[in-house]
């Protein structure tokens, strides 16, 4: 580097490179990817073989022998069970509501990811296109509902934070109120009996009451079993543990039939007995889990946040509970969507949700038969729901990262 | 220091503290006064019992015999007068310990806000004057991971002194940091040595020791061995530990 010093200035200092860049062809990618050694070509011809039959016999079906009227003639069942027509404004009023909290909040936390927001502001458009005549109004005042969101937010931006996760808040026990109403039939919202509640609509509240009672009572269990006082750590341990020991189908018979048992004279409703089941199985695994959170924080951030003086409650919840809870977002969005999924076991004491639903279709008379259609149609629609989910864990966590360490 | 706040009232005072770690006898009757504004300076071996017993101060560790009075409070189980003794005593750890979920500004005001009550604006201009004491506002905005590592133990001074606490205590705040790093941090400590703060500082610092310290303790096998100011434990060691324990860390 003799020479260096007359072209210091202009030039980057000695021995910085751009990083080598790599390009490829396409042939040069496949070469590289799919048949770099004999047997990689090999099994990439046989997998490829495969996956052609595969696909041409499920279009084949798909396109010519399967009868999907079925879905069609009961997509009102699928949706929201034996919910009575001329109340479904209401569970319409809940996704219109919800379109528009979506549409803000990715305006506000969503970095400006304009394709995004539009592909689902325009997504309930195309429905609205191949949709029946009844669901085509609703759908493009979800589509409006949507982008007027996604424009509020930039309208006053960053400033409507607030109000954005306090109309979250607000939502879910709207949406309970809309969905039930009160009153008899001269109130303003009559009330629906939660026998009527029925298919996706059931399902969803009854995952979204789940996750929103068992994640605080399972945090609150997690700190149980991490106090100092032994009454309080005794009975946190044996709930968990006792709960873990039972499976899920076996609570949701006893919250049916004990229940009313253990309280003679009040009755509660069937709906709430098995919501109350799915809150106080998901707490005990949520406990778990988050204790495994609290478990990797280390010492020295209790200790940092004792010596400011911060008393146990502040330390918990400013300190340690933020960091133990981003930790365990994979872990806890999975445990979510397997709720979600557990909730079709409420089958099992007689609400018809999505997968009761499609048990009931199949028993009509006209669609004998017709299970690899119902099935299908069904793993598709919780199959959507889990990938939102998880695609909404992952954002979730790269919003949350806050660089190494 | 003036010599009127080195005659004042003690603001520690240690009485035979001990302390035992299962059947271990950590800390063996540790006496100890630090006056208003004086700068103290604990070192010894590794497992001497310096850090133990810096973070009884603050009821980071608990002492199981003997008495500890800081700023008039005698440290007890009452949670409420542990507290009160936390919020006058700031600390900075070996491991810098920073929220890492917090930005640097969130890490200095988080407890003003939620202990002292005070307004956000109010502690965040605070915070910001503390940043530039020590020497990085520009960082405010960022998070803990991205910084060095004497930036964060700058950070974390930042923090301790944003409570406006009476005494800071210091364990081993320079143990966890590369050669280059560790004058930033000195820097800052001696900053606040001469603005008549009252330290306690377990290094092995010695130049730091030798520069600010007022009175100078060290610690063997959990008792306090031997006493002094710089001048009386550097030029004429009474032990032969002490002796033998400064010629191993100055000889190189």
């Amino acid at each position: 580097m003799t020479t260096s010093t007359s072209t210091s200035s202009l030039a980057p200092p000695a021995g910085v490179l751009p990083p080598p860049t790599e390009r490829y062809t396409v042939l040069g990618w496949l070469r590289k990817n799919l048949f770099s050694t004999w047997y990689n070509a090999l099994l990439t011809v046989i997998f490829a073989a495969v996956i052609i039959l595969v696909a041409r016999g499920m279009a084949e079906w798909a396109l010519t022998q399967a009868r999907w009227e079925v879905i069609g003639a009961n997509l009102r069942l699928f949706l929201v069970g034996q919910y009575p027509a001329a109340t479904t404004w209401r569970a319409w009023a809940c996704v219109v509501l919800l379109a528009l909290l979506i549409g803000l909040s990715w305006g506000i936390w969503g970095r400006g990811q304009r394709a995004g927001a539009i592909a689902l502001g325009v997504l309930p458009f195309a429905l609205a296109l191949i949709a029946q005549e009844e669901a085509r109004v609703p759908l493009l005042i979800t589509g409006a509902a949507g982008l007027i969101g996604f424009a509020l937010s930039f309208w006053r931006g960053v400033r409507l934070q607030r109000i954005a996760i306090i109309a979250w808040v607000v939502y879910f026990p709207l949406v309970i109120v809309l969905i039930s109403g009160f009153g008899g039939a001269d109130s303003p919202l009559p009330l629906v009996p939660t026998n009527l509640w029925g298919g996706l609509l059931l399902t969803l509240l009854l995952t979204v009451v789940g996750i929103v009672f068992s994640f605080p009572l399972g945090v609150l269990l997690a700190l149980g079993r991490q106090s100092s006082l032994p009454i309080v750590r005794s009975l946190s341990v044996i709930y968990i543990e006792v709960v873990r020991g039972v499976p899920l189908i076996t609570v949701l018979f006893m919250a049916q039939l004990m229940l009313p048992l253990f309280l003679p004279g009040v009755t509660i409703d069937r709906v709430v007995r098995a919501m109350a089941g799915i809150v106080l199985f998901s707490a005990a695994y949520l406990a778990e889990n988050v204790r495994g959170g609290l478990q990797a924080i280390p010492r020295g951030q209790y200790e940092a946040a004792r010596a400011l003086g911060l008393n146990t409650w502040k330390m918990m919840l400013l300190i340690i509970l933020p960091q133990a809870l981003k930790a365990i977002i994979p872990i806890l969005v999975g445990q979510f969507i397997a709720l979600f999924k557990d909730t079709s076991l409420v089958v099992i004491v007689g609400l018809l949700e999505l997968m009761g639903i499609a048990k009931a279709v199949l028993a009509q008379p006209d669609f004998l038969g017709l299970q690899a259609e119902v099935y299908l149609f069904v793993a598709l629609i919780y199959g959507l729901f889990c990938y939102l989910m998880s695609a909404f864990s992952q954002r979730l966590e790269r919003r949350l990262s806050t660089g190494r360490a | 220091m003036s010599e009127q706040d080195r005659t004042n009232e003690p603001i520690i005072i240690c009485r035979d503290v001990h302390k035992w770690y299962g059947h271990y006898h950590a800390l063996r009757g540790i006496n100890m006064e630090v006056r208003k504004g004086e700068v103290v300076v604990i070192f010894g071996p590794s497992g001497s019992g310096k850090s133990t017993f810096i973070r009884t101060i603050n009821r980071l560790e608990e002492h199981q015999r003997g008495e500890i009075i800081v700023d008039g409070i005698r440290l007890t189980h009452d949670v409420r007068d542990i507290e009160r003794i936390r919020i006058e005593t700031g600390m900075v750890f070996q491991q810098f310990n920073l929220f890492p979920h917090l930005t640097v500004m969130d890490n200095i005001t988080l407890a003003p806000i939620w202990v002292r009550r005070w307004s956000r604006e109010q502690a965040e201009e605070i915070g910001m004057q503390l940043l530039k004491r020590v020497g990085i506002p520009e960082q405010a905005r960022k998070y803990p991971g991205q910084l060095s590592g004497g930036q964060q133990q700058r950070v974390a001074i930042a923090r301790a002194l944003a409570m406006q606490p009476k005494i800071m205590l210091f364990d081993e705040p320079t143990s966890a940091l590369d050669p280059e790093m560790i004058k930033e941090v000195l820097d800052v400590m001696i900053e606040l040595a001469d603005s008549g703060m009252t330290m306690m500082v377990v290094t092995h610092e010695m130049g730091f020791a030798r520069a600010v310290a007022d009175t100078m303790y060290f610690f063997d096998q959990g008792t306090i061995v031997e006493s002094g100011t710089p001048e009386q434990i550097f030029g004429d060691p009474r032990e032969d530990r002490t002796k033998l324990f400064l010629s191993q860390i100055l000889s190189h």
